[in-house]
Protein backbone atom coordinates (compact mmCIF):
# COMPACT_ATOMS: atom_id res chain seq x y z
CA UNK A 1 0.00 0.00 0.00
CA UNK A 2 2.84 2.41 0.98
CA UNK A 3 4.52 1.72 -2.25
CA UNK A 4 2.74 3.93 -4.84
CA UNK A 5 2.57 6.72 -1.74
CA UNK A 6 6.26 6.62 -1.84
CA UNK A 7 6.21 6.54 -6.02
CA UNK A 8 3.97 9.70 -6.26
CA UNK A 9 6.02 11.61 -4.29
CA UNK A 10 8.51 13.85 -5.88
CA UNK A 11 12.17 13.53 -5.98
CA UNK A 12 12.03 10.16 -7.14
CA UNK A 13 14.57 9.54 -9.96
CA UNK A 14 12.81 8.38 -12.51
CA UNK A 15 8.69 8.16 -13.19
CA UNK A 16 6.98 9.62 -10.78
CA UNK A 17 3.63 11.27 -10.96
CA UNK A 18 5.10 14.73 -12.25
CA UNK A 19 7.05 13.73 -14.47
CA UNK A 20 7.06 16.16 -16.96
CA UNK A 21 8.87 15.60 -20.46
CA UNK A 22 8.56 15.51 -24.09
CA UNK A 23 5.23 13.89 -23.85
CA UNK A 24 3.94 17.59 -22.93
CA UNK A 25 5.00 19.76 -26.13
CA UNK A 26 3.99 16.06 -28.28
CA UNK A 27 0.62 15.90 -26.77
CA UNK A 28 -0.30 19.35 -27.87
CA UNK A 29 0.99 19.35 -30.93
CA UNK A 30 -1.40 16.19 -31.20
CA UNK A 31 -4.06 18.05 -29.82
CA UNK A 32 -3.58 20.58 -32.16
CA UNK A 33 -3.88 18.38 -35.17
CA UNK A 34 -6.66 16.85 -33.90
CA UNK A 35 -8.42 19.89 -33.69
CA UNK A 36 -7.77 21.24 -37.80
CA UNK A 37 -8.55 17.07 -38.55
CA UNK A 38 -12.28 17.24 -36.06
CA UNK A 39 -12.52 20.93 -37.67
CA UNK A 40 -12.71 19.83 -41.45
CA UNK A 41 -14.42 15.67 -40.76
CA UNK A 42 -16.64 16.82 -37.97
CA UNK A 43 -17.45 20.50 -37.11
CA UNK A 44 -17.57 21.91 -40.62
CA UNK A 45 -19.49 19.26 -42.70
CA UNK A 46 -22.40 18.92 -39.44
CA UNK A 47 -22.53 22.44 -39.54
CA UNK A 48 -23.08 23.17 -42.98
CA UNK A 49 -25.25 19.91 -43.04
CA UNK A 50 -27.46 21.88 -39.42
CA UNK A 51 -27.11 25.11 -41.07
CA UNK A 52 -28.68 24.05 -44.14
CA UNK A 53 -31.38 22.17 -42.79
CA UNK A 54 -31.99 25.65 -40.96
CA UNK A 55 -32.08 27.52 -43.49
CA UNK A 56 -34.49 25.01 -45.56
CA UNK A 57 -37.20 24.96 -42.57
CA UNK A 58 -37.17 28.67 -42.60
CA UNK A 59 -37.17 29.01 -45.88
CA UNK A 60 -40.07 26.21 -45.88
CA UNK A 61 -41.92 28.01 -43.03
CA UNK A 62 -41.43 31.88 -45.06
CA UNK A 63 -43.00 29.85 -48.15
CA UNK A 64 -45.97 28.34 -46.25
CA UNK A 65 -46.60 31.69 -44.48
CA UNK A 66 -47.39 33.33 -47.93
CA UNK A 67 -48.83 30.74 -49.52
CA UNK A 68 -51.28 30.89 -45.91
CA UNK A 69 -51.87 34.35 -46.51
CA UNK A 70 -52.71 34.19 -50.21
CA UNK A 71 -55.37 31.27 -49.22
CA UNK A 72 -56.32 33.37 -46.94
CA UNK A 73 -56.80 36.44 -49.28
CA UNK A 74 -58.36 33.97 -52.03
CA UNK A 75 -61.01 32.98 -49.41
CA UNK A 76 -61.72 36.43 -48.48
CA UNK A 77 -61.96 37.12 -52.21
CA UNK A 78 -64.69 34.08 -52.60
CA UNK A 79 -66.37 35.52 -49.63
CA UNK A 80 -66.74 38.48 -51.15
CA UNK A 81 -67.74 37.41 -54.49
CA UNK A 82 -70.56 34.61 -52.60
CA UNK A 83 -72.06 37.47 -51.00
CA UNK A 84 -72.42 40.05 -53.79
CA UNK A 85 -73.96 36.68 -55.44
CA UNK A 86 -76.09 36.40 -52.93
CA UNK A 87 -77.34 40.01 -52.97
CA UNK A 88 -77.89 39.55 -56.75
CA UNK A 89 -79.88 36.32 -56.42
CA UNK A 90 -81.80 38.23 -53.81
CA UNK A 91 -82.71 40.99 -55.32
CA UNK A 92 -83.39 38.99 -58.73
CA UNK A 93 -85.92 36.55 -56.77
CA UNK A 94 -87.12 40.03 -55.45
CA UNK A 95 -87.99 41.37 -59.24
CA UNK A 96 -89.22 38.42 -60.44
CA UNK A 97 -91.67 38.34 -57.41
CA UNK A 98 -92.32 41.93 -57.86
CA UNK A 99 -92.83 41.04 -61.76
CA UNK A 100 -94.90 38.17 -61.29
CA UNK A 101 -97.19 40.10 -58.93
CA UNK A 102 -97.65 42.94 -61.47
CA UNK A 103 -98.56 40.41 -64.23
CA UNK A 104 -100.91 38.62 -61.88
CA UNK A 105 -102.68 41.89 -61.31
CA UNK A 106 -103.03 42.72 -65.06
CA UNK A 107 -103.90 39.49 -65.99
CA UNK A 108 -106.51 39.93 -62.91
CA UNK A 109 -107.43 43.21 -64.45
CA UNK A 110 -107.76 42.08 -67.34
CA UNK A 111 -109.87 39.03 -66.92
CA UNK A 112 -112.23 40.91 -64.29
CA UNK A 113 -113.13 43.67 -67.61
CA UNK A 114 -113.36 41.02 -69.73
CA UNK A 115 -115.90 39.27 -67.73
CA UNK A 116 -117.47 42.68 -67.02
CA UNK A 117 -117.82 43.22 -70.59
CA UNK A 118 -119.36 39.96 -71.57
CA UNK A 119 -121.80 40.34 -68.59
CA UNK A 120 -122.56 43.36 -69.58
CA UNK A 121 -123.10 42.46 -73.60
CA UNK A 122 -125.18 39.40 -72.11
CA UNK A 123 -127.65 42.17 -69.84
CA UNK A 124 -127.72 44.24 -72.88
CA UNK A 125 -128.99 41.19 -74.85
CA UNK A 126 -131.23 39.89 -72.72
CA UNK A 127 -132.68 43.44 -72.31
CA UNK A 128 -133.37 43.93 -76.13
CA UNK A 129 -134.55 40.35 -76.30
CA UNK A 130 -136.91 40.75 -73.59
CA UNK A 131 -138.43 44.54 -75.05
CA UNK A 132 -138.09 42.31 -78.41
CA UNK A 133 -140.35 39.85 -76.36
CA UNK A 134 -142.38 42.71 -74.39
CA UNK A 135 -142.97 44.13 -78.23
CA UNK A 136 -144.16 41.09 -79.29
CA UNK A 137 -146.35 40.35 -76.55
CA UNK A 138 -147.86 44.28 -76.80
CA UNK A 139 -148.81 43.21 -80.48
CA UNK A 140 -150.17 39.93 -79.99
CA UNK A 141 -152.55 41.23 -76.89
CA UNK A 142 -153.12 44.05 -79.30
CA UNK A 143 -154.18 41.32 -81.96
CA UNK A 144 -156.08 39.60 -79.59
CA UNK A 145 -157.99 42.75 -78.05
CA UNK A 146 -158.72 43.91 -81.75
CA UNK A 147 -160.00 40.23 -82.74
CA UNK A 148 -162.33 39.68 -78.97
CA UNK A 149 -163.37 43.52 -80.27
CA UNK A 150 -164.42 41.90 -83.44
CA UNK A 151 -166.01 38.95 -82.49
CA UNK A 152 -168.15 40.57 -79.82
CA UNK A 153 -169.16 43.13 -82.46
CA UNK A 154 -170.21 41.00 -84.65
CA UNK A 155 -172.02 38.57 -82.49
CA UNK A 156 -173.81 41.49 -80.93
CA UNK B 1 5.25 -4.39 -5.21
CA UNK B 2 3.17 -5.93 -2.73
CA UNK B 3 0.19 -6.10 -4.99
CA UNK B 4 -0.31 -9.11 -6.40
CA UNK B 5 -4.04 -9.51 -7.86
CA UNK B 6 -4.20 -9.50 -11.39
CA UNK B 7 -6.58 -6.68 -11.65
CA UNK B 8 -5.81 -4.59 -8.48
CA UNK B 9 -2.52 -3.80 -9.36
CA UNK B 10 -1.40 -0.69 -8.70
CA UNK B 11 1.31 1.48 -10.53
CA UNK B 12 1.43 5.24 -9.77
CA UNK B 13 4.27 6.85 -11.79
CA UNK B 14 5.35 4.28 -13.40
CA UNK B 15 5.83 5.28 -17.48
CA UNK B 16 6.52 2.80 -20.42
CA UNK B 17 9.53 5.14 -21.53
CA UNK B 18 9.79 5.79 -25.42
CA UNK B 19 13.32 7.35 -26.41
CA UNK B 20 13.03 9.69 -28.93
CA UNK B 21 16.61 11.27 -30.04
CA UNK B 22 17.52 12.03 -26.78
CA UNK B 23 13.91 12.73 -25.52
CA UNK B 24 11.80 10.94 -23.45
CA UNK B 25 8.33 10.60 -23.59
CA UNK B 26 5.41 7.94 -21.96
CA UNK B 27 4.12 5.44 -24.13
CA UNK B 28 1.38 4.47 -22.56
CA UNK B 29 -0.07 8.03 -22.76
CA UNK B 30 0.37 7.96 -26.46
CA UNK B 31 -0.92 4.34 -27.08
CA UNK B 32 -4.30 5.21 -24.85
CA UNK B 33 -4.68 8.55 -26.54
CA UNK B 34 -4.43 6.89 -29.74
CA UNK B 35 -7.08 4.68 -29.13
CA UNK B 36 -9.09 7.94 -27.99
CA UNK B 37 -8.55 9.51 -31.05
CA UNK B 38 -8.87 6.63 -33.27
CA UNK B 39 -12.25 6.36 -31.65
CA UNK B 40 -13.27 9.70 -32.55
CA UNK B 41 -12.10 9.60 -35.79
CA UNK B 42 -14.20 6.42 -36.31
CA UNK B 43 -16.92 7.68 -34.96
CA UNK B 44 -17.03 10.70 -36.51
CA UNK B 45 -15.84 9.36 -40.33
CA UNK B 46 -18.95 6.93 -39.85
CA UNK B 47 -21.50 9.42 -38.85
CA UNK B 48 -20.41 12.25 -41.47
CA UNK B 49 -20.20 9.54 -44.31
CA UNK B 50 -23.63 10.17 -45.92
CA UNK B 51 -24.93 13.62 -44.33
CA UNK B 52 -28.43 13.92 -44.42
CA UNK B 53 -31.64 16.16 -44.20
CA UNK B 54 -33.10 13.91 -42.22
CA UNK B 55 -30.62 12.57 -40.07
CA UNK B 56 -30.54 8.95 -39.23
CA UNK B 57 -28.42 6.86 -37.08
CA UNK B 58 -24.38 8.30 -35.98
CA UNK B 59 -25.67 11.15 -37.79
CA UNK B 60 -28.48 12.10 -34.92
CA UNK B 61 -25.35 11.68 -31.98
CA UNK B 62 -23.18 14.12 -33.91
CA UNK B 63 -25.25 16.61 -34.66
CA UNK B 64 -26.34 16.46 -30.65
CA UNK B 65 -22.90 17.05 -30.17
CA UNK B 66 -22.44 19.75 -32.15
CA UNK B 67 -25.28 21.34 -30.81
CA UNK B 68 -24.08 21.05 -27.47
CA UNK B 69 -20.68 22.17 -28.56
CA UNK B 70 -21.87 25.20 -30.39
CA UNK B 71 -24.48 26.01 -27.14
CA UNK B 72 -21.95 25.43 -24.96
CA UNK B 73 -18.93 28.11 -27.08
CA UNK B 74 -21.96 30.60 -27.83
CA UNK B 75 -23.33 30.64 -24.43
CA UNK B 76 -19.10 31.75 -23.16
CA UNK B 77 -17.59 33.14 -25.79
CA UNK B 78 -20.54 35.09 -27.33
CA UNK B 79 -22.42 35.37 -31.05
CA UNK B 80 -19.65 37.22 -32.31
CA UNK B 81 -16.54 35.19 -31.78
CA UNK B 82 -17.83 31.43 -31.46
CA UNK B 83 -17.92 30.61 -34.97
CA UNK B 84 -13.81 30.68 -34.85
CA UNK B 85 -13.57 28.86 -31.54
CA UNK B 86 -16.28 26.11 -31.79
CA UNK B 87 -13.80 23.31 -33.07
CA UNK B 88 -11.33 24.59 -30.44
CA UNK B 89 -13.52 23.80 -27.71
CA UNK B 90 -15.76 20.85 -29.22
CA UNK B 91 -12.00 18.89 -29.87
CA UNK B 92 -11.16 19.78 -26.21
CA UNK B 93 -14.18 18.65 -24.87
CA UNK B 94 -13.98 15.25 -26.89
CA UNK B 95 -11.10 14.53 -26.39
CA UNK B 96 -11.22 14.66 -22.33
CA UNK B 97 -14.57 13.07 -22.44
CA UNK B 98 -13.07 10.16 -24.67
CA UNK B 99 -10.16 10.08 -22.68
CA UNK B 100 -11.95 10.03 -19.49
CA UNK B 101 -14.48 7.82 -19.91
CA UNK B 102 -12.21 5.73 -22.03
CA UNK B 103 -10.24 5.34 -19.05
CA UNK B 104 -12.91 4.09 -16.69
CA UNK B 105 -14.67 1.88 -19.44
CA UNK B 106 -11.97 0.05 -21.64
CA UNK B 107 -10.41 -2.11 -19.60
CA UNK B 108 -7.03 -1.67 -20.16
CA UNK B 109 -5.69 -3.99 -17.55
CA UNK B 110 -6.04 -6.97 -20.18
CA UNK B 111 -2.88 -5.28 -21.78
CA UNK B 112 -0.12 -5.84 -20.18
CA UNK B 113 2.63 -3.54 -20.92
CA UNK B 114 6.39 -3.86 -19.79
CA UNK B 115 6.32 -0.97 -17.53
CA UNK B 116 3.62 1.25 -16.40
CA UNK B 117 0.09 0.85 -17.16
CA UNK B 118 -2.59 2.19 -19.93
CA UNK B 119 -5.24 4.44 -18.38
CA UNK B 120 -7.05 7.63 -19.41
CA UNK B 121 -4.40 10.12 -21.05
CA UNK B 122 -5.71 12.71 -18.97
CA UNK B 123 -4.34 11.06 -15.87
CA UNK B 124 -0.93 11.84 -16.95
CA UNK B 125 -0.17 15.49 -15.80
CA UNK B 126 1.62 16.16 -19.18
CA UNK B 127 -1.57 15.47 -21.20
CA UNK B 128 -3.34 17.94 -19.10
CA UNK B 129 -0.19 20.64 -18.63
CA UNK B 130 -0.80 20.68 -22.38
CA UNK B 131 -4.30 21.56 -23.09
CA UNK B 132 -4.24 23.84 -20.28
CA UNK B 133 -1.33 25.82 -22.16
CA UNK B 134 -2.64 25.51 -25.51
CA UNK B 135 -5.54 27.14 -23.99
CA UNK B 136 -3.60 30.07 -23.02
CA UNK B 137 -2.29 30.79 -25.98
CA UNK B 138 -5.87 30.36 -27.36
CA UNK B 139 -7.17 32.74 -25.29
CA UNK B 140 -3.90 34.84 -25.53
CA UNK B 141 -4.22 34.75 -29.61
CA UNK B 142 -7.83 35.30 -29.43
CA UNK B 143 -7.43 38.78 -27.38
CA UNK B 144 -4.92 39.98 -29.14
CA UNK B 145 -6.31 38.88 -32.87
CA UNK B 146 -9.39 40.56 -32.26
CA UNK B 147 -8.23 43.32 -30.63
CA UNK B 148 -4.63 44.14 -31.31
CA UNK B 149 -2.77 45.68 -27.95
CA UNK B 150 -6.45 46.94 -27.43
CA UNK B 151 -6.03 43.17 -25.22
CA UNK B 152 -3.88 44.49 -22.51
CA UNK B 153 -6.83 47.08 -21.44
CA UNK B 154 -8.54 44.12 -20.24
CA UNK B 155 -5.39 44.20 -17.29
CA UNK B 156 -6.37 47.29 -16.24
CA UNK B 157 -9.88 46.91 -16.15
CA UNK B 158 -12.26 48.34 -14.37
CA UNK B 159 -9.37 49.81 -12.48
CA UNK B 160 -5.62 49.40 -12.34
CA UNK B 161 -5.82 47.70 -8.92
CA UNK B 162 -6.43 44.59 -10.91
CA UNK B 163 -3.45 44.61 -12.60
CA UNK B 164 -1.18 42.32 -10.51
CA UNK B 165 -4.21 40.06 -10.04
CA UNK B 166 -4.63 40.06 -13.41
CA UNK B 167 -0.95 38.93 -14.40
CA UNK B 168 -1.59 36.01 -11.59
CA UNK B 169 -4.48 34.82 -13.43
CA UNK B 170 -2.41 33.93 -16.23
CA UNK B 171 -0.65 31.53 -14.44
CA UNK B 172 -3.01 30.73 -12.11
CA UNK B 173 -5.61 29.70 -14.99
CA UNK B 174 -3.65 26.94 -17.17
CA UNK B 175 -2.02 25.78 -13.50
CA UNK B 176 -6.06 25.37 -12.10
CA UNK B 177 -7.31 23.57 -15.58
CA UNK B 178 -4.55 21.25 -15.32
CA UNK B 179 -4.51 19.85 -11.63
CA UNK B 180 -7.91 20.07 -11.59
CA UNK B 181 -8.25 17.83 -14.57
CA UNK B 182 -5.39 15.81 -13.58
CA UNK B 183 -6.44 15.09 -9.66
CA UNK B 184 -10.22 14.53 -10.63
CA UNK B 185 -9.10 11.40 -13.36
CA UNK B 186 -6.31 10.43 -11.49
CA UNK B 187 -7.95 10.42 -8.02
CA UNK B 188 -10.80 8.76 -9.27
CA UNK B 189 -8.53 5.49 -11.34
CA UNK B 190 -6.65 5.43 -7.41
CA UNK B 191 -10.44 4.99 -5.54
CA UNK B 192 -11.61 2.72 -8.29
CA UNK B 193 -8.00 0.49 -7.66
CA UNK B 194 -7.87 0.78 -3.85
CA UNK B 195 -11.59 -0.34 -3.52
CA UNK B 196 -11.35 -3.14 -6.55
CA UNK B 197 -7.74 -4.06 -4.42
CA UNK B 198 -9.48 -3.97 -0.71
CA UNK B 199 -13.10 -5.68 -2.33
CA UNK B 200 -12.64 -7.01 -5.49
CA UNK B 201 -16.38 -7.52 -5.68
CA UNK B 202 -18.96 -4.85 -6.01
CA UNK B 203 -18.16 -2.46 -3.78
CA UNK B 204 -15.98 -0.53 -6.32
CA UNK B 205 -19.08 0.33 -8.25
CA UNK B 206 -20.54 2.61 -6.88
CA UNK B 207 -17.18 4.66 -6.86
CA UNK B 208 -17.07 3.40 -10.41
CA UNK B 209 -20.29 5.02 -11.34
CA UNK B 210 -19.13 8.30 -9.73
CA UNK B 211 -15.99 8.40 -11.71
CA UNK B 212 -18.50 7.80 -14.64
CA UNK B 213 -19.99 11.19 -13.62
CA UNK B 214 -17.10 13.03 -12.37
CA UNK B 215 -15.36 12.45 -15.84
CA UNK B 216 -17.81 13.83 -17.85
CA UNK B 217 -18.65 16.91 -15.48
CA UNK B 218 -14.87 17.57 -15.76
CA UNK B 219 -15.11 17.40 -19.52
CA UNK B 220 -17.37 19.55 -19.62
CA UNK B 221 -16.14 21.80 -16.96
CA UNK B 222 -12.65 21.93 -18.80
CA UNK B 223 -14.16 22.80 -21.96
CA UNK B 224 -16.85 25.61 -20.55
CA UNK B 225 -13.42 27.16 -18.31
CA UNK B 226 -11.57 27.35 -21.72
CA UNK B 227 -14.20 29.05 -23.64
CA UNK B 228 -15.06 31.38 -21.34
CA UNK B 229 -11.44 32.24 -20.63
CA UNK B 230 -11.62 32.80 -24.67
CA UNK B 231 -14.77 34.78 -24.23
CA UNK B 232 -13.10 36.77 -21.54
CA UNK B 233 -10.20 37.76 -24.49
CA UNK B 234 -12.61 38.60 -27.11
CA UNK B 235 -15.23 40.75 -24.61
CA UNK B 236 -15.34 43.90 -25.51
CA UNK B 237 -16.41 46.82 -23.10
CA UNK B 238 -18.65 49.01 -24.27
CA UNK B 239 -17.12 52.62 -23.62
Amino acid sequence: MTSWLLLAEAGVPEGGLFDLDATLPLMAVQVVLLTFILNSLFFRPVGRAVEERESFISTSRADAKQKLAQAERLEADLKEQLKDARQQSQKLILEAEQEMDRLYRDALAAATADANASREQARREIDSQRDQAMDRLNKDADQLGDLIVTRLLAAS
Amino acid sequence: MPLLLPFAELEVGKHLYWQLGNLKIHGQVFLSSWVVIGALLALVVVGTRKLERDPQGTQNLLEFLWDYIRDLSREQIGEKAYRDWMPFIGTLFLFIFVSNWGGALVPWKLIHLPSGELGAPTADINTTIALALLVSLAYFYAGLSRKGLRYFEYYVEPTPIMLPFKIVEDFTKPLSLSFRLFGNILADELVVAVLAFLVPLIVPLPAMFLGLFTSAIQALIFATLAAYYIGEAVHEEHH
